[in-house]
């Protein structure tokens, strides 16, 4: 089987900070990839590259066989690559509603001048997404009164609207209480299997790695210094080390 | 029909027929729409966080070439100049857009003041054409076939005012509520989410830009048929300046909001120059402050509160 998300020697640096060393990896469909790594071992980097934020200084991205190295967010989510972030990314001014309404008709590539938005926007399609992210109640109230969970599940929802073939989220349980965390993911993970969405996540608990994820990369120094599943990654004795500390 | 509209509607008919009782309302009123189609260009820009401390170059631009048309094509209609008039402008805007949707907040608005500030003084200094700092008359065109009076003429104008400011707050607020004006309001919440939603943030202000400079246009074209004169002072940052002061007065949240702030402003300016004739703008500074303060979304969010809490939503 091909790979969804294909790297090869994908390198960047900050100065002397060498934050991506030669990256060679592969993603393939239905997968839930955690990734984890301490602070500053380039995780976010890796999903800024892939996701277009940033341009490599050597090495190149394919996403569903096509190049994608150094090509802007906006084209590369339209191929079928969303993303989530560790700090929410919404309309604050817009309702909840609004919010999944404007990413629909993102995903249609329309913004027409006259009609209503949500006369515009496909309603059971934002329903049924409302739902799946457990919104329903707080639909009509601005996207700012949401708490941190909520407001996770929306950024995450918005992404969803946009029907893509995978979803990057950066750190979808970082700001939520530890008894809430589980019942994001939980939400978050129903959600990618109703639609059918291969996921990557970054992740420092590793309770919701173990219990979440089909794959585990463990990131050290810009690099992936081990990959494969949880059981067998989480027991690596550098990981173990360099990774959550032991 | 929604209620706000309803409410403008009755507002402009009574305003309208204020103004043809009252003769020396006329010209007050007439300019009080101007100012608002003006300050809604504005206004519209606002909704994307950004400001333009240029916009009346547009009102300049469709002045002059109003101006221009009318003395050497005679038989043109006053409303195709209105029509040609704002063309002109939303042919500017779409260039002049062009480059300076890829700047934002602060040097987005110095840039839009520095272009509009070297079609100042080219107005200024290209006397043959532009008839220099002195500017060009504006010969009375017939209105929709009629050949009219002065008084007659300016009766006809404030008609056509109050339709045509009733058409543009009724299509901007359509705008605004569209899929395309609600993703414009986005660019001042997150234009990052923009982007990783597959939008371009450029493309939607530059949408937005056109729409200000065209309403900035329709109200240069009526403010020059009106006058009987344009000068380069229609297109001084000043006057760019009063456009802000009147949208921020009148607020952004609705399409009547900038109207609302107009009307305000020609009257408080009127009044305030006849109570303290050295020191009119210190009241219209203090009422600017009074309205940032206490009101931050201008006179228009003071309206929608008050019915959001008689519908208890508040």
């Amino acid at each position: 089987m091909s790979a969804l998300l294909k790297t090869e020697g994908l390198t960047l640096a900050f100065g002397g900070l060498v934050v991506a060393n030669g990256i060679d990896f592969e993603l393939h469909e239905g997968e839930r990839l955690a990734v984890i790594g301490q602070n500053g071992a380039g995780k976010t980097t890796f999903i800024n590259i892939c996701t277009g934020l940033l341009r490599p200084s050597a090495g190149r991205v394919e996403f569903d066989g096509v190049d994608i190295t150094g090509k802007s967010p906006r084209h590369i989510v339209r191929r079928g690559m969303a993303r989530s972030f560790q700090l929410p990314q919404l309309f604050l001014d817009h309702s909840v509603r609004q919010c999944l309404e404007l990413a629909g008709m993102a995903r249609q590539s329309r913004m027409p001048w006259w009609r209503s938005l949500a006369s515009s926007a496909d309603a059971r399609e934002v329903d049924r997404v409302l739902e799946l992210v457990n919104l329903r109640a707080r639909q009509h109230e601005p996207a700012s009164n949401l708490p941190e969970g909520q407001r996770k599940l929306l950024d995450v929802a918005m992404s969803l609207m946009l029907e893509p073939r995978l979803l990057i989220m950066d750190e979808p349980t970082s700001g939520v209480s530890s008894e809430e965390k589980h019942g994001v993911m939980e939400i978050v993970m129903g959600a990618l299997e109703e639609k059918k969405v291969t996921a990557i996540f970054v992740e420092h608990d590793v309770d919701i790695v173990r219990r979440y994820a089909t794959r585990v990369a463990a990131w050290i120094s810009g690099g992936i210094a081990a990959d494969g599943s949880p059981d067998t990654v989480l027991a690596d004795a550098n990981v173990r080390r360099e990774v959550l500390g032991e | 029909m929604r209620l706000s509209m309803i409410v403008a509607t009755v507002a402009g008919v009574a305003l309208l027929i204020t103004g043809l009782s009252m003769p020396w309302l006329k010209i007050p009123l007439i300019l009080s729409f101007c100012y608002g189609m003006a300050a809604l260009g504005i206004g519209v820009l606002l909704r994307a966080g950004q400001i333009s401390f240029g916009h009346a170059m547009y009102a300049c631009i469709s002045g002059y070439v109003v101006a221009y048309l009318s003395s050497h094509f005679r038989g043109l209609d006053g409303a195709l100049l209105i029509i040609l008039g704002t063309l002109a402008s939303i042919a500017v805007g779409m260039l002049v857009g062009a480059f300076v949707v890829r700047y934002r907040e602060i040097f987005f608005g110095m840039l839009n003041l520095a272009i509009s500030m070297v079609l100042f003084t080219v107005l200024g200094k290209f006397y043959a054409y532009t008839g220099g700092t002195d500017g060009l008359r504006v010969q009375r065109p017939t209105l929709f076939g009629f050949e009219l009076g002065r008084t007659e003429f300016e009766s006809a104008l404030l008609v056509l005012a109050v339709i045509l400011s009733l058409a543009v707050i009724w299509g901007v607020q359509r705008y605004f509520r569209s899929s395309a004006g609600e993703a414009l309001a986005a660019i001042k919440t997150n234009e990052t989410r923009l982007e990783y939603l597959g939008v371009s943030a450029k493309l939607l202000l530059w949408q937005g830009y056109v729409l200000s400079a065209g309403l900035c246009g329709l109200a240069g074209s009526l403010f020059g048929l009106s006058q009987g004169l344009v000068t380069p002072e229609m297109g001084y940052w000043l006057r760019s300046g009063e456009f802000v002061f009147i949208a921020i007065l009148g607020g952004s949240g609705h399409a009547v909001g900038a109207f609302v702030g107009a009307l305000l402003y020609e009257f408080l300016k009127m009044y305030a120059a006849a109570l303290v004739s050295g020191a009119w703008q210190m009241i219209l500074g203090v009422t600017l402050i009074v309205i940032i303060y206490f009101l931050p979304k201008g006179l228009v969010g003071l309206l929608s509160e008050r019915r959001k809490a008689l519908r208890g939503d508040a």
